[in-house]
């Protein structure tokens, strides 16, 4: 079992090699969307503005390589953070941008009416599982993950949405499409919970 | 609910780890990359590394801390990040956004800036549009002028700013900043709590979240920050001089009903 890590110039690299590390799977940074025939699961991190994120898919020619390894292929992709939000169809961050669209949806602000609310939301909390398989596979206990952002993805079909999250409102944490797994928070960066997310992530079967 | 932050901060001055006095006196305590280790096995919240060198000089010149092959700041961001599971900020010597990318890549999760956001406040901006706004932390240190009043001091407290502490971090919002850390230099490794009417001033005047720093010398000192309105707490010394400083201030934090994780 191989992970291949798309570099695309946003950030966050070496964080996710090594909780792949130390969950003692080879992980391997891709620089060009041919290598990712090589390996048996991709990941999508990213840290950063979705509009920048779309800019260097798409100038690198990854987007038309991704589509054929993961929705054609059927290669298990896990998206982290940013990785998670280019998924959608549109993304509102510093203007409008189109996404990769795999799953219908926009990215947009966090809304908050509660001035007690502070965005970024930023930190460590409790998430609500929706899909009690998949990553969340014999999760047990508080389930506290770790998260840096501001802008929150929201699909058309909350059938998708494998847990909720709560900071101002009720948010997607996370997202399960057959082959297609995606994280807002980080799971690199959430301990214990984080690593067993990756772990069942690496259990996933191709589609 | 999101959990109130208990956050380490680690001082780096010239590849060793040191401990800070009124941002003055730095005694060098240990190895840069044992003590993250420490932490991690502690399952801490989060750590924030701060570079505070302030030549060029790496130069590792106690063989207890000595680290090898680290002879330049980004070798321990490189080092830090494999032991570091948990989430890294990393702070000092930013000027550019290449600056930013380069520890960005190298493992950070969000970097500071302080001195070069004062000359530069663009800085701030264009960090937020390329890595987002909470990758962007602006750290702000407080000082004393002449006249008794707080202001902003750049260059680890050397150069006075004219600019004043609540109004600068209002603006570090609107230029993009995700995050503000507030180090009070008056308080710096004097164990005396903390400044926690600045920490009110400043917090109700921003949106963003505030990190608390200097003044802890006591656990039961954390819980007023949070009281205060920081959104997370942090110190620096005290997490070197006591055993089991995660658990013992996580306790203290729960006891004063804040929400921690556990």
């Amino acid at each position: 079992m191989t992970v291949g890590i798309i570099d695309f110039g946003m950030g966050n690299l070496n964080s996710v090699a090594n909780a792949f590390e130390r969950l003692e799977c080879p992980s391997f940074l891709l620089t060009e969307p041919a290598q990712m025939k090589t390996v048996d699961r991709l990941v999508l991190p990213g840290v950063g503005a979705f509009g920048d994120g779309m800019a260097n898919l798409n100038r690198d020619g990854w987007v038309p390589a991704l589509e054929a390894e993961v929705r054609t292929g059927g290669k298990p992709f896990l998206g982290l953070c940013l990785g998670m939000q280019l998924l959608a169809t549109r993304g509102k961050e510093h203007g409008d941008w189109q996404g990769l669209g795999w799953i219908p949806g926009v990215v947009r602000r966090l809304e908050t009416t509660d001035a007690a609310i502070r965005i970024p939301h930023m930190g460590w909390n409790d998430v609500e599982i929706a899909k009690h398989d998949g990553i969340y596979k014999a999760a047990k206990g508080e389930q506290t993950f770790y998260f840096v952002h501001s802008f929150v993805f929201c699909p058309e079909d909350t059938s998708v949405v494998s847990a909720w999250c709560h900071h101002g409102e009720r948010f997607v944490a996370s997202v399960e499409r057959g082959n297609i797994f995606a994280t807002q928070y980080h799971p690199e960066k959430s301990q214990k919970c984080g690593l067993s997310v990756l772990r069942n992530f690496l259990q996933a079967s191709a589609c | 609910m999101l959990k109130n932050r208990l956050i380490p901060v680690l001082l780096l001055q010239n590849g060793l780890l040191v401990r800070s006095e009124l941002f003055q006196i730095h005694q060098i305590i240990g190895n840069p990359i044992h003590e993250v280790q420490r932490f991690n096995e502690w399952n801490v919240d989060e750590l924030i590394y701060l570079d505070i060198s302030r030549d060029g000089s790496y130069d590792l010149r106690r063989d207890d801390t000595k680290v090898k092959g680290l002879d330049h700041p980004l070798g321990i961001l490189d080092a830090v990040s494999r032991t570091c599971f948990m989430p890294l900020t990393w702070g000092g010597r930013i000027r550019t956004t290449e600056d930013m990318r380069e520890r960005l890549r190298r493992g950070a999760d969000k970097i500071t800036v302080n001195s070069e956001a004062v000359r530069t406040p663009s800085l701030i901006t264009e960090g937020a549009k390329c890595f987002g706004s909470q990758a962007i932390v602006a750290s702000i240190d407080v000082g004393r002028n002449a006249q008794g009043n707080r202001e902003v001091f750049v260059d680890g407290g050397r150069t006075a700013t004219g600019l004043d502490p609540v109004a600068w971090a209002r603006e570090c919002e609107r230029l993009g900043a995700g995050e503000v850390l507030l180090q009070v230099i008056e308080r710096d490794g004097r164990g005396t709590g903390y400044d926690t009417e600045l920490i009110h001033a400043m917090a109700s005047a921003i949106t963003i979240p505030l990190i608390a720093c200097s003044g802890v010398g006591r656990f039961e000192d954390y819980p007023s920050g949070i009281q205060a309105g920081a959104s997370a707490v942090a110190a620096a010394n005290l997490w070197h001089f006591k055993e089991l400083a995660d658990r013992l201030g996580k306790n203290a934090l729960l006891k004063a009903g804040v929400n921690v994780r556990r």
